[in-house]
């Protein structure tokens, strides 16, 4: 997994409530689109207008967030369904870190397994950090996962186990699998209290 | 010491390893994979080698993309037959029992699993799929996990989780004739909103939940991701030890009465403390029905769509302030990991024996699985439905997500019994109105949103 340490790069205000993973990437391209195309199609409902076109009204169409690599997101983003194809398509467009007050469970989860970092903070700091991201004089963010800031000055949690695993793009796999000593005694004593779980 | 919640007992039982910080690497005890997510899980973990670890605890069944079209045996087009058979040969390569087309089974997996006895109280159950919350009603750990988590499964048999907080959502009183259990779910989602419950794992209890059969209380922790929660649950009880007996993987003999004893001590204990508790009065409310494109835009169906939310209304086709009642729909779709059980095909049956669906409306019926369509058409309900010109499909998700092209037509109403209204769900452009078997099946009828209690006598 590639890793994750400082980002500095253009952030796009995109404050829409309760954005869902159908929403992010539908359905149908989450059947047979390569995991490297599917940020073509990432919020096509949004960014294309029927018959192609892209909508200029769409942030990510409008120049100045070509290439952001930041989403400053509104509440519960990433809410539904547990199509990992929803981080595919985001991180397919280029986006590394996410910032929202809060976020659908499963899709948070999917986050970290792609080197994505999906920061959570108040919402009033995430309203202000979009009026910055809208601002005509906008700036690009700097996001720095060593010192847990945004831009130097706002602060924001993570889990030690996450962010050591991606700053080191650790692979949560490879870790597991060097615990089967573990995972084996669990069995052993578990087979003794409940049998009924195992197949004869 | 405070009483411990079912939750509490359920996880410290499955820990392997504290990785620290509130972290733990938990034991699966029973994983559940379907065609879409299963194969790419099982793509992912030869690509990297590794061969997958416990294949015993993992069954499969095909649901997200097969054809539900009357008489169909596999996918709806080339690139879905070739899913299938992907997922049917690295199963059988692994040593996974797969529950295959024309089997019985198969289905929905969130259905087959308890149907099969697959799903027991106290497990930890995971899927490649975000409704698995529906197992939590049997009183099991369960929640949905994205691709890689699900490769992690299948290389190591463990997840690595973050205890969440514990919610307790009492349903109190007894729901008025025509309030069903999806109504009591939706009740509490417009109460809480769909982020009400995001961090928990949600426990549902109250004398409402305990008089739900278990394909109610399935239904009910089904929309637990609805509300924000990966996990619902609802304690063992009597229900739960009869429906589960005598199912092809419960236990059975002095392994039954072993699994039992230990089932009987995970209800949370009387002095058990939640994080959050919210309460509803099942006795007050009506039939539910959404009006916009989140599960928490819900009203009863005596009510008025509300003005607060413009793009949704944009979306929908409706006005701030008109009723609900009278809205025209052209397709109504009986299905889903929700709503696709006998009791639901039963109860929708009941409204429309003896009736005709209106002429405009186009109406499906889905049965969750291979072996409720068999025991449905034992009872004659499928003729029932083919006599009220709806349409009695074969097993599968259908058109609740449409991945195998169940699709509502753009800008076409549908009152459906599934999970999701979001933006485009059912389809682009498709308007989709939630609601219980029974509203669904009264929509048909009359060609309109309508509130069912009129159809009861």
């Amino acid at each position: 997994m590639e890793k994750f340490t400082t980002l500095s790069a253009v952030a796009a205000p995109f404050l829409q409530k309760n954005v869902d993973t159908d929403f992010i990437i539908r359905v149908e391209r989450c059947t047979g689109t390569p995991k490297e195309q599917l940020g073509n199609y990432a919020f096509e409902m949004a960014r294309f207008l029927p018959g192609g076109a892209e909508n200029p009204e769409f942030v990510f169409n409008q120049p100045r967030y070509r290439g952001a690599r930041i989403m400053v997101c509104g509440e519960f983003f990433g809410t539904g369904s547990s199509r990992e194809m929803a981080v595919w398509a985001i991180a397919g467009m280029g986006v590394r870190c996410l910032i929202a007050p809060s976020y659908g469970q499963i899709f948070f989860s999917n986050c970290f397994q792609n080197g994505v970092l999906p920061i959570t903070l108040p919402a009033a700091t995430v309203e202000a950090l979009a009026r910055e991201a809208a601002a005509p004089e906008a700036k690009p963010f700097t996001v720095d996962l060593e010192r847990q800031t945004i831009n130097g000055s706002v602060r924001f949690e993570i889990g030690a186990r996450r962010k050591k695993m991606l700053l080191e793009g650790l692979d949560e796999i490879g870790l597991t699998l060097a615990l089967e000593p573990k995972i084996a005694a669990f069995q052993a004593a578990d087979r003794k209290r409940r049998p009924w779980i195992y197949p004869a | 010491m405070t009483g411990r919640t079912l939750l509490d007992k359920i996880w410290d039982q499955h820990v392997v390893e504290d990785l620290g910080e509130g972290v733990q690497l938990l034991h699966v005890d029973r994983h559940l994979m379907h065609e879409l997510s299963g194969h790419r899980g099982q793509l992912e973990l030869r690509k990297r080698g590794i061969r997958m670890r416990d294949p015993g605890l993992t069954i499969g069944s095909m649901d997200h993309v097969v054809s539900t079209a009357p008489g169909a045996k596999g996918g709806n087009a080339a690139w879905a037959d070739k899913m299938i058979d992907t997922f049917r040969t690295e199963s059988r390569q692994a040593g996974v029992k797969v529950y295959d087309i024309g089997q019985d089974g198969q289905g929905i997996v969130h259905v087959v699993g308890p149907e099969l006895g697959f799903t027991l109280p106290g497990v930890t159950l995971l899927c490649g799929d975000s409704h698995t919350c529906t197992h939590g009603a049997l009183g099991a750990l369960a929640w949905g996990i994205g691709t890689s988590e699900l490769t992690h499964v299948l290389a190591t048999q463990t997840i690595v989780q973050q205890k969440p907080k514990t919610m307790r959502a009492r349903f109190d009183g007894q729901p008025a004739r025509g309030v069903t259990a999806k109504d009591l779910i939706l009740a509490l989602i417009g109460k809480i909103g769909t982020a009400g419950g995001v961090g928990c794992a949600v426990e549902y209890a109250g004398e409402a939940i305990r008089g739900l059969d278990m394909e109610g209380r399935l239904t009910v922790c089904n929309l637990s991701i609805e509300l924000g929660a990966k996990i619902g649950m609802i304690a063992p009880d009597g229900k739960t030890y009869d429906y589960l007996k005598g199912r092809r993987h419960a236990p059975a003999g002095a392994l039954w009465d072993q699994a039992l004893a230990h089932w009987q001590t995970l209800p949370s204990d009387a002095g058990a403390r939640f994080d959050i508790e919210h309460s509803i009065d099942c006795s007050a409310l009506a039939p539910q029905i959404t009006w916009g494109t989140s599960p928490e835009d819900v009203i009863g169906v005596d009510g008025k769509v509300p003005g607060n939310k413009p793009e949704a209304l944009a979306y929908m086709g409706l006005t701030a302030g008109q009723p609900i009642a009278g809205t025209r729909v052209e397709r109504v779709f009986i299905g889903s990991c929700t709503n696709s059980r006998l009791p639901d095909l039963r109860a929708a049956a009941a409204i429309v024996r003896g009736r005709k669906a209106a002429k405009h409306v186009k109406a499906w019926v889905v049965p969750g699985s291979w072996r409720i369509k068999q025991d449905a058409e034992a009872e004659g309900l499928h003729q029932i439905f083919l006599a009220a010109g709806f349409e009695w499909r074969e097993a599968g998700c259908s058109m609740c997500v449409g991945a195998n092209g169940d699709l509502v037509e753009p800008l076409a109403r549908c009152v459906s019994t599934s999970n999701r209204n979001f933006v485009g769900r059912q389809g682009p452009q498709a308007r989709t109105h939630l609601a219980s078997p029974e509203m669904a099946a009264a929509a048909a009828i009359a060609g309109e949103i309508v509130d069912v209690r009129q159809f009861l006598n």
